[in-house]
């Protein structure tokens, strides 16, 4: 197996994100802090296959976020998006 | 009285009477992929293992071929990873940790194992001496997959196998235990698994 078959695309990260964010997170738009590429989070990598969930940039490979969850807890790290926008609805 | 019968457990795991499987653990027979990122693929011509003191100063480093031409051992484990499968019987080729740090003077606590593509972990040193730690490049007697961590990762057996970094490139020597990619984000920074330390405050 390759490793593109351990990659999801950022679609996948709808429920995991849906526990932590009041807001639709697939089209929340999220700036990569290494290459400034900006993204919709749908459109985002994702490796799930992993004691945590990590996503990076499709551009550039940087870890963008990365989630972890266990006991009752979860643990989310953003040091790699410099900017996240999110839908208000209104 | 179960009321649960036994069509509808779902997928049925291997039980193990071995007590050989730790708790919360299960058993397979299968090798099952994790992976946090794209697997690199570094030529072998442009592969090398460092050991490094803390501050980045290089104390040993072998090419692919040097450290090939090491002494190495076959060495047969169970490995536990933290996801809950647990694997037995599995056989490695690599070299001894203590065969690399030979002759590296260090008053050093911590190691930070580093890897291709940006993955470290952290482990205490007598955690990869005295024969409880290897470089490994061959599984099941082959060279060891890119997707497993070849061209070698670290194999450190008795820790979760988070701690047996693929594509591991180099040993930093450290005075702290500085916390690696999953141990900074709810990990166990030791990561026993008879002990059930998966994540902080385990």
């Amino acid at each position: 197996m390759e490793s593109a078959d351990l990659k999801l695309d950022g679609n996948a990260l709808g429920g995991l994100l849906g526990e932590i964010f009041v807001s639709e997170m697939t089209v929340a738009r999220s700036t990569c802090a290494a290459c400034g590429a900006v993204r919709e989070v749908g459109a985002l990598a994702v490796y799930a296959q992993a004691p945590g969930t990590v996503v990076r940039c499709p551009g550039c490979d940087a870890v963008l976020l990365r989630i972890a969850r266990g006991e009752g807890r979860i643990w989310l790290e953003l040091r790699g998006v410099s900017c996240l926008e999110l839908r208000t609805g209104s | 009285m179960s009321f649960v019968t036994r069509g509808f457990r779902g997928r049925r795991r291997e039980t193990d009477e071995s007590g050989r499987v730790p708790p919360g653990q299960y058993r397979t027979d299968d090798f099952p992929v994790l992976s946090a990122g794209p697997t690199p693929h570094t030529p072998l011509a442009e592969w090398s293992f460092t050991i490094a003191s803390e501050s980045g100063e290089e104390l040993a480093r072998w090419s692919w071929e040097e450290l090939r031409a090491l002494p190495s051992e076959t060495v047969t484990v169970d490995i536990h990873c933290v996801t809950k499968w647990s694997k037995l019987d599995t056989t490695w080729e690599g070299a001894s940790v203590d065969t690399l740090l030979a002759g590296i003077e260090t008053d050093a606590a911590y190691v930070t194992a580093w890897s291709d593509g940006g993955y470290t972990t952290n482990l205490p040193l007598e955690d990869v001496t005295d024969g409880k730690a290897w470089v490994a490049f061959g599984y099941d007697g082959e060279p060891l997959d890119p997707e497993h961590g070849g061209p070698a990762r670290l194999l450190v057996p008795h820790l979760y196998f988070w701690k047996s970094a693929k594509w591991v490139r180099g040993l930093r020597l450290m005075d702290d235990d500085d916390p690696g990619f999953w141990e900074s984000l709810g990990y166990h920074l030791y990561g026993d698994p008879w002990r059930e330390q998966r994540y902080w405050g385990d």
